[in-house]
């Protein structure tokens, strides 16, 4: 009976603790950063404006996020009595529970990865492509003009970007010849590919704005025609849902940037000087960096119209990305650099 | 396929998870914070008014001609992705195969292009 349990332990139980201690470990830090991320925008944002920003609860104002996640705890959940209900709930969950998911791929250091599967950047394509069901689902469900004009001009584009984040993955994988997140770090030893990617960087980095539905492509909660659009029915946790999956989109774009263009948790130059500081303080660092340039474009630009949106997502940045896939398969072809 | 499940199991078990916090999440709110619907405050927003007509009427047909444009580019990347990972095995065949493919969706996207379905005036 003794040597049955040990064994039942040994082979299912005590995998699945530990798979769960890591899932723990991914969520946990993941929350605690969007709590601070929300500061973080609100400070920086205020720096910028010759502002204070946050300073009241707590020191300097940093139990503010979390006063903030209470007062949504404790607010009153509507249901507006003309929405689908049940589709109306599941929208938020499903963002939330999307932009969770996706960080099981996410290489933190060399074989510290929840999942190391072999097709890890097609998962994060996957995943971050069904991101517009819960938009079109809350602006659909809500029943509500602005609601779904705001669901409408989100989808349109989101998936407008997503087709030149496709071909800048492409491009990405033609230069590493994996699908694996890690091994696109580790193609990164020798240089980071910004450098000879740099367009692809700007792009990728644009798209993630505008994938995120973030400022300065912030037309689908454009407060001043739409009321903030997709979400404005919604109250308490259900909005609280909607706007962490957001936030943590955004840390999710920052990771995705780093990974695929700043060496991930690699030290800069290959430094020996540098090696000394762990893998994951200079991914955590470098995310840190994408994300200032998120707060810093918000707090700089104006917001875009949507023809010119759609015109540099259609126009502009698919023709380039294509023309650069082309180019970057030819000279990997013709100079035999095509790895094997 | 015991290194696939290996290697998948912590997703199906991430996934769980991921869906247990949010359903946990909006359910706790429910219960903790007080419910005090009535039939002015769950109508539709609609800037104070008395919300007329049904959000669901018609809307531009851009939005389902971008939606369509989408599939066909997307259905591209899905292509190119197992062709970009084994192009160091497939040779000079492969690499003119998908150049072709990419060509004649270029013609395409030039069509479309000219035809004004990227316009938004």
């Amino acid at each position: 009976m003794a040597s049955l349990f040990l064994e039942l332990w040994q082979a299912y139980l005590w995998p699945l603790i530990l798979i769960i201690l890591k899932i723990v470990a991914i969520v946990v830090p993941l929350l605690v950063a969007v709590a601070y991320l929300t500061y973080a925008e609100r400070k920086v944002i205020a720096a910028m404006q010759m502002r204070k920003g946050p300073n009241v609860v707590g020191p300097f104002g940093l139990l503010q996020p979390i006063a903030d996640g209470f007062k949504l705890f404790l607010k009153e959940t509507i249901l507006p009595t003309a929405s689908n209900k049940v589709v109306y709930l599941i929208a938020p969950m499903l963002t939330f529970f999307l932009a969770l998911v996706a960080w099981a791929v996410i290489p933190f250091d060399e074989g510290i990865v929840l999942a190391d599967i072999n097709v890890g950047v097609l998962y994060l394509f996957a995943i971050s492509s069904l991101g517009v069901y819960g938009i079109i689902m809350a602006g659909w469900a809500s029943n509500s003009k602005y609601a779904f004009l705001g669901g409408l001009r989100s989808a349109a584009q989101m998936v407008s970007y997503e087709v030149s984040i496709g071909f800048v993955l492409i491009s990405i994988l033609l230069t590493v010849g994996s699908l694996n997140l890690s091994d696109v770090v580790m193609a990164q030893k020798k240089m980071w590919f910004i450098l000879p990617h740099l367009p692809l960087f700007f792009i990728f980095l644009i798209s993630g704005l505008a994938e995120t539905n973030r400022s300065p492509f912030d037309l689908p909660e454009a407060e001043a025609e739409l009321v903030a659009g997709y979400n404005v029915e919604y109250s308490a946790m259900p909005f609280a849902l909607f706007f962490l999956g957001e936030y943590a989109n955004m840390i999710l774009m920052s990771a995705m940037t780093s990974i695929l263009f700043l060496g991930g948790w690699l030290p800069p130059f290959n430094l020996a000087m540098l090696a000394w500081i762990p893998g994951p303080i200079w991914f955590a660092l470098k995310i840190a960096f994408v994300l200032f340039i998120f707060l810093w474009v918000r707090a700089t630009f104006p917001r875009y119209r949507y023809d010119q949106l759609m015109r540099l997502g259609w126009k502009v940045f698919l023709p380039f990305s294509l023309a650069w896939l082309v180019i970057t398969a030819g000279v990997l072809q013709f100079t035999g650099l095509v790895p094997k | 396929m015991d290194a696939l499940l290996h290697e998948y199991f912590p997703i199906l078990i991430f996934l769980g998870i991921a869906v247990a916090i949010s359903v946990i999440a909006v359910a706790a709110s429910w219960i903790v914070a007080s419910q005090h619907p009535d039939r002015e405050k769950d109508s539709p927003y609609e800037c104070g008014f008395e919300a007329f007509g049904d959000a669901r009427g018609k809307f531009d047909v851009r939005f389902y001609l971008v939606s369509i444009l989408f599939i066909i580019f997307d259905l591209e990347v899905a292509f190119l992705f197992p062709w970009a990972v084994s192009l160091g095995k497939i040779g000079l065949f492969g690499f003119w195969s998908m150049m072709l493919f990419l060509g004649v969706l270029t013609i395409g996207f030039i069509y479309e292009w000219r035809k004004g379905a990227l316009e938004w005036e």
